[in-house]
Parts: structure tokens; sequence; C-alpha cells
């Protein structure tokens, strides 16, 4: 990726359209995968993520010149694009994939992620993610991209500010040991975390300009990648039934040698 | 089940019925009176009354589950129910709409329920009060403070329906012709993108009662009186407590009032933030039962007498009622050993 040479700010916010993370999941009869005939919405995380590219136009105002929300889906994954708009993003692109394709690698999602990133005319000076999407939890899309890219990273994000002159991103991490601060140099993929913001209402108002906003469709064979699969999933299982009554969780106490103690 | 209200995580079916609660979508599925098909009813003299039928027409005689039907365990302890329930909605939506004055409530409702028809499913409604309160209190995110502006209160709509794109449709329609029209009823809204966001939006309006805990020592009066009176209510009220010079913090910190609009049922708080007195109620009471006896409303629209109202009972009901309640419970209860001391003092 070319350095920014612009001063004004081009953001990218990659969203998924994931099970909603309120649904009970089950396990589908052939044990291949979950029931996916359930209630979908934008991963909680790139909704963060969408607040940030949101609230970052607010602080910095002229100088963020576009906010591009992109999904990578079926035909139903327009939806989540526009809830997008509706929070503030100014336009977006549906890769659409088959209605019964399995959902793309994050390999795949990065490699799809950087032939759009090349093709942006105005380049791209912040991707900011979902750290991770609730559905399949492999957190590794973000760094992933920043690889294949050879640019700069900062995960967790717990903070982010942008110093557009300086071409920087301050962005304060969460790791285990506290909190990190790291000072990037653009263009740099930044991943949510889930104290970042806390994304706002999609107002009416931006409801009814989201319908007038433009999603460019593109094909993964427009942008020359291939989206098959490179795991094979064997089996998915529930975990195993839990202790069920007080009278058991007891027992076993008993057996591991705990004993009750007069109060 | 055809009924949801703030006990739902801890009341019971028999005390429902009992009871014969309202809650959210009376609206929808009308109240128990209808939807109860047939009780088993245990009489106070020990004799079983079984009329557990699952018919939905059935002229044969006086309608005597009617009784028992809110009666509070006065006249006999509910053991069995058949009720009609309707197939759970496929699809769910809501709404929650900034209002800029009171006044647009009643075209809002007419407008909403003129394009929105048969999915609308509940209608429910909060003074700015009750919004400022329900955010300070973290029930967030907020809607957009600029779009918001002055509005005086605030509305929430909920569809269920047979059909996801149907009712997005409907919905999107209603929003557009209500945010598009040359004198708009009102400022702004949104409408749930997910489910958590149809769970948060409802938690705004289901949380006040805990909001309100959280405030003070609330006054509670559960009244029904037309949709049209609902503010000035409210700000009668007000206004009686600052002529009392017991509006502050002193004594009564805050008026606010919400409800089901739909049912035209208002749950008014005056909350006394350093705790009851004698005095504050002295000055809510009889007044506010006067005033709502004057606009021929019901002094306790969904959450009945106990023993606490007795004594209201006139206000909403003359005495020739009451005085043919006395018999009835009479008939069922000569010993007056059913919940003594309630409904009839």
């Amino acid at each position: 990726m070319r350095p920014s040479a612009v001063r004004l700010l081009n953001i990218l916010v990659p969203v998924k359209r994931a099970v909603d993370f309120a649904v009970k999941i089950r396990v589908n009869p052939q044990q291949t995968g979950i029931d996916l005939n359930v209630k979908h919405s934008m991963n909680p995380f790139d909704e963060i993520a969408v607040e940030e590219a949101v609230r970052l136009r607010e602080r910095l105002k002229d100088a963020v010149k576009s906010i591009k929300v992109v999904t990578i889906g079926p035909p139903k994954a327009a939806e989540t694009l526009r809830t997008a708009l509706a929070m503030g993003a100014d336009s977006a692109i549906h890769v659409e994939i088959p209605e019964d394709a399995p959902s793309p690698e994050p390999l795949a999602v990065a490699k799809t992620l950087r032939e759009l990133i090349a093709r942006q005319k105005e380049g791209v000076d912040l991707v900011i993610m979902g750290k991770q999407a609730i559905d399949d939890d492999a957190g590794q899309t973000g760094q992933m991209l920043a690889g294949i890219m050879d640019c700069a990273q900062a995960t967790f994000a717990s903070k982010v500010e942008v110093d557009v002159q300086g071409k920087v991103a301050n962005v304060t991490r969460e790791i285990d040991g506290g909190m990190e601060e790291l000072k990037c140099r653009l263009p740099v993929v930044i991943t949510t975390d889930l104290r970042l913001n806390e994304p706002r209402y999609a107002s009416l108002p931006n409801i009814m300009k989201a319908k007038k906003k433009p999603i460019e469709k593109l094909t993964p064979a427009d942008l020359g990648v291939d989206l098959t699969p490179r795991l094979e999933t064997l089996q998915v299982a529930e975990p195993p039934k839990r202790v069920a009554s007080v009278d058991e969780l007891l027992a076993r106490l008993k057996e591991a040698g705990i004993t009750a103690k007069q109060a | 089940m055809p009924l949801d209200l703030g006990a739902k995580g801890s009341c019971q079916i028999g005390g429902n019925i009992s009871t014969n609660a309202g809650g959210l979508r009376l609206l929808r599925y009308g109240s128990l009176h209808g939807s109860v098909l047939g009780l088993e009813v245990v009489l106070p003299d020990g004799t079983i009354l079984d009329q557990l039928s699952t018919l939905r027409k059935d002229n044969t005689g006086y309608d005597l589950k009617q009784l028992f039907i809110g009666a509070e365990g006065t006249l006999g302890i509910v053991t069995g129910v058949s009720i009609l329930t309707p197939p759970a909605p496929q699809a769910t939506n809501n709404v929650f709409l900034a209002l800029p004055r009171f006044e647009n409530v009643l075209p809002l409702y007419q407008t909403v329920k003129r394009q929105l028809g048969e999915i609308m499913s509940a209608f429910e409604y909060m003074d700015r009060t009750a919004y400022d309160l329900a955010l300070s209190h973290g029930l967030g995110p907020a809607l957009d403070a600029n779009e918001v502006g002055n509005a005086q209160c605030f509305v929430l709509v909920e569809t269920s329906g047979g059909n996801e794109d149907h009712d997005l449709e409907k919905l999107n329609m209603l929003l557009e012709s209500l945010m598009t029209a040359e004198e708009p009823l009102i400022y702004t809204g949104t409408l749930s993108q997910s489910p958590a966001q149809f769970d948060s939006l409802w938690a705004l309006r289901e949380r006040l009662t805990e909001c309100v805990q959280k405030e003070g020592k609330p006054y509670k009066y559960d009244v029904s009186v037309p949709l049209a009176k609902f503010q000035s209510v409210v700000d009668t009220i007000r206004e009686r407590m600052v002529s009392k010079g017991l509006y502050g913090d002193h004594a009564v910190s805050k008026v606010l009032g919400y409800g089901h609009i739909g049912d035209g049922n208002l749950h008014l708080n005056v909350v006394a933030k350093r705790g009851y007195s004698h005095e504050i109620e002295a000055a809510l009471e009889p007044f506010i039962y006067e005033l709502v006896s004057s606009h021929k409303g019901s002094v306790s629209a969904e959450h009945g007498i106990g023993s606490m109202k007795t004594h209201a009972l006139h206000y909403s009901k003359c005495a020739t009622s009451i005085e043919w309640m006395r018999k009835i419970k009479g008939v069922f209860d000569p010993l007056n050993i059913m919940n003594p001391g309630k409904v009839l003092a």
C-alpha cells in the first residue's frame, strides 16, 4: 500500500453480517454447523468500528474525506450495509457471494480487502474493523490484512486519536497487563474492542438518507480473489452438559475434598 | 401468552387472571376478559367450579368466569385456565419517536394505527422527564440530542407480524411519511436495526420503573384518562406540588408520566426525594382521584384495588355498582374468608 500522501483521511470499515448475539445457538442435526435460519445483524464489534469512524469525522470534521463500508456476503448482507450507511457512512461496497456459499475465511477476507484497497483511487488511510466476528471468533482478519499489506496495525483499540497533519494514529490498546499506547504511521489497520465506544442508534433522518447512498456491487471474480475455504470443518457439537442440580454439585465438591464449614 | 407486563419475571398465570393484568400488548391481544376461554375456580365454600372449556363461543347462561377475572381472589381461587394463545409473531420490530409537543400524540396514534394496521402490537408513551430520567440512569444510548431538541414526549411503537419484509415495508413507508410530511408530527426517531437494539429500545420504557425507584420514594397512580388529557393530568399534579411548596429537592423532585397510551392508561409517578410524607400524600389525595373522576376516568386502570384503594372505588364507580358488587361478594363469600379487606372495604 502506498504511504498516505493526502492530508484528508479516507476510512474503510469492513463489516460482517453475523448471527445476532442474542440468538440461542443450536447445532444442526448433521453436526456440520449451526442453524442459520435465525436473526442476523451487524457484528457488534463492527458496529463499534462504524461508530468510531463516524466519531472521527465528528471530531476531525472536514479532515475525514470519506467513510466507506464494505461487506463480503450473500444478498441479504446489503441490509447490514444500509445500517452502516444509516449510522453515518458515505457509501458502501457489497462483494456479493451466493446465498449458500460458505462464510469466507479470514485470509480470504484479508486478500479481498487488499484488492479492494488497491483499487481505491484516493487510497485508504485507516481501516477500522471489529477485532473478531462473534460467529467464528477468529480474530485474525485485521492482523492478516496488515500483514499482507505490510502496514501498521493496532488491535483491540480502546481509544483512537488521529493526527492528520502528522499522518499518525495514536491508539490505546487493551492488553492482558493493562493498556498499551501505540503510535502508528498511516495507513494503519485498527481493530476495535468493546470499550472503544457505544454505537449510536441510526436516526430516522439518516435512515432516510441511507436509502439514497450508493452501494457498489462486486463479485470476488471482479477482484480476482478465490474465496474457496482452505479449512474443512469435521464436526460441530454442543459442549457437554454441565452439573444439573445443587445436590450433584454438593456431591462433586465433597468428592473433591471440599466440605462445608459451620457459619 | 397474549400478555406482557413488568412483572413477567415473577408473576403467575393464576394471579394474572385474578388481577385482570393488562400490560404492554393489551392493544394487540385484548384484555384477559376476551382471551380467557374458561376457568377452574375453587369457590369459598370449597366447591370446585369447572368451566375449563376451550370453546370460542358458548352462550349458555351467565358468563360467570368474567366475575373471577379481576376479582383479586375475593370471590374464589383460580386454579385452572383455558386461554386463547395467538401464534408467536414471525417478525417483530420497534421504533422510538421524539415528538415536539404532546398535542401530536393523538394524530400520531391515528396515523400509525392507520398505516400499520394489524401489525401494530404496542404503543407506549413517556414524557420528557421520564426520557431524561432513563438516560441519566444509563439506559442509553440516547437519540441524537440535536435532533431531539426540545421534544416534549416520546412514543415507542412495536410491530408484530407474520412476514418480516411486509412489516418492514409498512414501517418504512410510515416513517418516510412521518418525516417528509409538510408539518411533521415528530422531530426524529430510530428504527431498531438488530434484536439487541429492539431490546434496548424496549428497556427505555420497561425499565423506567427501576429508574424511578432510584430517584426516591414514588407515589404511583395508575389511571385511565382520555388520551388527550395525559399531559394536562401530569402538569396539573406538578402545579399542585408547586403551589403547595412541595416541588423541589426538599420534597417532590419529579413528576412524570408514562404508560400504555394506546389504551388510555397513564402511570403517573410523583417522586418524593426525601421519602414519603403525610404532607405530600395529603396534597396528592384525594386531589388526584377527584381529577381523574372529573375526566370520567378510572382510578386504577390495570393495577387493581387491593386494600390500598378500597376507599377510592367510588371515584370511578357509582354507588349502585358498588352496592351490587357487595351483594355478589355476599353470594359467593358470605363468611368473608376470601381476601377480606380487599377490593371492597
